[in-house]
Formats: structure tokens, sequence, C-alpha cells
């Protein structure tokens, strides 16, 4: 984009939402969150289903009407300037919606000229994005040849037809296999460092400490907590965690017996969690007490972790 | 903001092209603010091509086949005993515009209902425009303009097998593709704003073919005049766009002889029908692609 495209004074802030609220009948989805995002920043709304994530970016996507609040993309606010706003943003939604009866590349080629793009930028730039979601070898099958992974890369190159600086991410490798997440974070990953801003919802600790600068915790369409992955690890839980699993009828009754060891005791049904700064010298401590847990477990402390001490739940239900 | 190297990343190599642009935000969506409908159109016809030649087959073969069984066969019969009750011409030039009327109309009733459901339940293919400068309008008017261009080919295939048969003695028969184009969005923009209100696919489209689209084929003046059906069934016709548009077409292929108040008649109805279907399914595109 250049300069003149972005404005002769770009925004501090991409997006900004204030007070945003959606309500579906009685049902409040979002509820009066505000944050903002800054051009190249990889953000992201951490949160389990239903917490509002996905309503969030659609209302940032310029697609879903809010019920009350602000909200700015580049500026622009996406109820008065829909098209303006939705020409700035890559989106990659969290069902695909690639046309199955078109062939792989036709699917880019056909995307691409929603944004008015020349087929002269187009047949190009289509091969590039292929290669780069390393399915060039695949680029005149029909898309149901492709595996849910290929799927899912093919509708994040599909998102980059018209270079966004602002790539909107809804819970990009949910139902991936492993190999296949790793693989997409890899791709995601070059964006971030290519200074694209992404907007990632996810319910996976892992892929929001791999992927984002900055996290909102949200639950029940409410922000819980803000900040960096290691900050919000730092603020909200011990360095380290201690698992320990006695069996699910002995879980419970076995917590008293494990109170003052760490600084704190989380008993779920399928495991105690004692969070400790030392792992080691509290597996110590139980082994001293003559308790012989079935198998234990010392790992350091993960946002699922600052999830459970915020909400009292668990990320993944 | 600092410029973007993807391009420039992705092209990197001792052979490498210059970097692509694309344009700026801002020209994608003015040009998406004129064009839209137009662009959703493309996509719509891409997807046609993928089985064009289904398409083509059925538009040659279903005239050919409905004006030799009716207009040869059947007419053996119908011209040697009650000619008099067509107005004097043949079965044949009788029945011809009837049929491309219907066949249009055939084709609005398939290709406003499943390609819709697809959109917004089935495949969800709408959506994924809908995150593009497209606006749900847009999306609407292209899937409509595709489908128009369809009626028109398939009409003029249409028209000119009829010709061949003979069964369009005047020189306005040309006009007869533009009255089933017509005719098509007529029966069609409602029947999509009716689709596109959908939520759960409970067999409503079958419904629709079986107690609608049958009916109104049979009894639109189709094979035989209006006039010679009782009073109480009469009505059908009156409300059909098969009837409007076929009257119409028998105007504009053998000079049928009707009051011109009639004639207006016709065209305000289809083209009311067709406005009044176009309203209702922007606003039901609008309403549920907002939510």
């Amino acid at each position: 984009m250049s300069a003149k495209a972005a404005g002769a004074t770009p925004p501090q802030y991409v997006i900004t939402a204030e007070d945003l609220t959606k309500t579906y009948g009685d049902v409040t989805a979002v509820d009066g969150i505000s944050f903002s995002v800054p051009a190249g920043e990889s953000f992201g709304l951490l949160g389990p289903n239903g917490a509002g994530k996905s309503t969030t970016m659609k209302m940032i996507g310029g697609v879903a009407q809010r019920t009350s609040g602000s909200l700015t993309i580049m500026g622009l606010d996406p109820e008065q300037h829909g098209p303006e706003v939705r020409a700035h943003l890559g989106v990659v939604p969290q069902q695909d919606n690639l046309d199955e009866e078109l062939k792989v590349r036709d699917n880019l080629l056909v995307y691409g000229r929603y944004f008015g793009l020349p087929m002269s930028y187009l047949r190009p730039k289509a091969d590039e994005l292929l290669e780069f979601a390393q399915l060039t070898d695949k680029a005149k099958s029909k898309v149901d040849a492709l595996s849910g992974g290929m799927k899912r890369r093919l509708t994040i190159a599909r998102s980059l037809i018209n270079e966004p600086r602002i790539l909107l991410l809804d819970e990009p490798t949910t139902g991936l296999d492993p190999q296949a997440r790793h693989i997409l974070w890899d791709r995601l990953f070059r964006l971030k460092e290519q200074g694209v801003t992404l907007i990632l919802t996810t319910h996976y600790m892992d892929e929001a400490e791999q992927l984002c600068d900055r996290i909102i915790v949200v639950d029940k369409g409410r922000i819980m907590a803000e900040g960096s992955p290691a900050s919000l690890i730092r603020d909200y839980s011990t360095r380290e965690v201690l698992e320990l699993r006695f069996g699910s009828e002995r879980n419970a009754s076995i917590a008293g017996e494990l109170e003052g060891i760490g600084e704190r005791l989380e008993t779920l049904p399928d495991r105690v969690l004692i969070y400790t700064h030392d792992g080691e010298a509290a597996l110590e401590e139980v082994s001293a007490r003559g308790l012989r847990p079935l198998t234990s477990l010392v790992r350091r402390s993960s946002l699922e972790d600052v999830f459970l001490r915020l909400t009292g739940r668990s990320l993944v239900d | 903001m600092t410029e973007p190297s993807f391009a420039k990343d992705l092209t990197a190599g001792p052979t490498a092209a210059p970097p692509l642009r694309a344009h700026s935000p801002e020209v994608s969506a003015a040009k998406a603010r004129r064009w839209g409908a137009f662009y959703y159109a493309e996509q719509v016809l891409r997807v046609m091509k993928g089985y064009g030649w289904s398409i083509f087959l059925y538009s040659v073969g279903q005239p050919a086949a409905y004006l030799f069984a009716m207009g040869v066969g059947l007419a053996t019969l119908v011209d040697t005993n009650t000619a008099e009750v067509f107005g004097g011409v043949s079965y044949i030039a009788f029945i011809a515009p009837a049929l491309l009327i219907s066949a249009a109309v055939m084709t609005a009733a398939t290709e406003f209902t499943f390609p819709v459901m697809d959109g917004f339940k089935w495949r969800r293919v709408y959506y994924g425009p809908h995150a593009s400068p497209l606006t749900p309008e847009q999306i609407a008017g292209g899937q409509i303009i595709a489908v128009t261009i369809r009626f028109l080919l398939q009409s003029v295939i249409y028209f000119v097998i009829v010709a061949m048969f003979g069964a369009s003695p005047s020189g306005w028969g040309w006009a007869s593709v533009v009255v089933a184009t017509l005719a098509g969005l007529s029966f069609g923009l409602p029947l999509m704003a009716y689709a596109a209100s959908i939520k759960e696919d409970k067999g409503q489209f079958a419904m629709v073919m079986r107690f609608i689209v049958m009916p109104l084929f049979l009894f639109s003046g189709t094979f035989f005049p209006l006039d010679t059906l009782p009073v109480l069934v009469r009505w059908i016709g009156w409300i059909s766009p098969i009837w409007h548009g076929t009257e119409l077409g028998r105007v504009m292929t053998y000079g049928y002889d009707e009051s011109p108040v009639l004639t207006i008649i016709h065209v305000v109805f289809l083209l009311g029908l067709a406005w009044l279907g176009w309203v209702l399914t922007k606003r039901q595109f609008v309403r549920r692609m907002g939510q």
C-alpha cells in the first residue's frame, strides 16, 4: 500500500473498539469490550467457544452490525463504509467457504475479482500465493479433492489476494492435525514478519502463545485480562505447575492433604494442579507427605492456567 | 505503515519478475461499489461453465423433444380437428411460445432455489464474497445477472429451434426471447426471496415444483387457450407469469390478436412481479447476511 493510499497521516491504531456490544435478542454475545490494535501487531482474542470472539470478528470485518459502542478500522466505521473497510482486510473465516465447484487456482482469481483486480495482476499473483500456501501442484484440482489443512491454506491464500495489511483469522487451525497446524503457523508467522497486522481468535493457548504479541482473554462477551502472553502468565500464574493425578475418584478428597504446597491449588475432575515457582521441590514435598500420585508432571505455566485462574473454567470444554 | 515486502519475497529468485502490486483498498472499494454485482455474476458464470455442456444439451434437447412430440406428433390430431380454437394458426405455432416461456420459468425454478440455499446454508458460498468489498445486494444482483444471461442464451437456442420448425411466422418472433427472460425473472425473483428466507431444508423446493410450477405449466394456456378452461380455474392463469409471458410471446411470434390493453397488462404484470421479487430478495439478503 502506498503512503498516499494509507492517508497522509497514517492512524496510530488500525482498529479501535470502544464499549463494543452485540446482542441477539436476549443474548448478549459481546458485552461492552474496548481495545485498540496498532499497525503490525499480532493481536489475539483468546476464549472458549461462545465467548463472543467470532461475533467481534464479524463486526470488525464489517459484516455484522453492532448493537452499541463504536468501532473504527483504518479510521473508518465499518457500518458506514463497509466496502472501504473490507477492501483493507483479508478474512479467514472459522468455516471454510471456498467455491468447491471451482478449481483451486480459479478460487483465487474469482476472489481477486471481487476487489476489482485485473487479470494481469491476478494470474501471476495467484501462482505466487499457491506457492506460498504450498499448493502449486494442486492448482488445477477441484477444491473438494483437498485435505482439511490444504483447504485452510487455500483460504488463507485467498485472503491475501488483495495484499491486505490487516488479516482477520477466526479459529484458523481448529480441526487440523498437529502437522497441518504447524505448517499454518509457519505461514502466518511469515506474514507477521512482513508487517501484516494479524487479528486472531483461538481457543488454543499454544496458538496464542506462538503467534500473538498481545492478547485479550474473553469470556461471556467480556474482557477478563489483557497483555502479552508472557505478562499474562506472570501476572496471573506462577512460573511452574505441578500436575498430579490420583484417579478421578480421589483427586478431590486428597486435595486437602496438599494444602500448603506451592502458592495455589486448583482441583479439576481429572487432576490437581499445584501452582509454584519450583515444581520439582513441590513434588518432593508431596512425596515427603507420603502421597503417591498415579502420575505427576512438572511444566511451565501457560495461558490455559491464566484462563483457569480468571474464570475457574478450562479453555477447551 | 511499512511497505509490504510480501510480494517481493515470493518472487525473489534469479528470474524474479518486477514485484506485483495490488491497487489500493480505496480503488478496490470504488470499483466494487460500481461493478460489484458484475464481479459476482462472473463467479456464478464460471461455476455454470463447469456444467456448461449439460446446460447446452438441455437447452437444445428440451425444445427439440417437446416441439417434435407436441408440435409434430400431437399436432397431427389437433390441427385436423380443432384448428379454429387456436386462432387459425397451426398447433405448433400456438404452443411454441408457451414452451419457450415455460422453459425459462423451469430454469428459474432451479437456478433461484438450490443455489441460493447453497449460498446461505449448505456450502455458504455467499459468505466468501460477503467478506470482500461486495455488499449483500450486489451478491444477490450478481446471481440474478448471471441467471439472466443463462435465460437469454437458453431462449435464443430455443427460439432458433422454434424457427427451424417454422413455428414463428412473425418478424417480431425474436422478441419472445426477451419475453421469456422477463417471465423467468418474474417467476424467479419472488422465488429467490423465498429461498433466501429458508433456514432449514425440509423439501420446500420439491413442493414448489409439484404444487406451483407444474400447475402453472399445465393451466397457463400452454397447451390450450385459457378461456377453454372453466372460470373456476382460470385464475391460475391470471396470476401466472407463464400465462402473461405466453400471451405476450404469441403476440411476438405469430401476431396473436389481443387487446393492446391486455398486452400492456402482461408487460406490467411481469415487470411488477420481477420488481417486487427483487425488493424482497434484497431485503432478505441484507437481513440474513447482516446478522
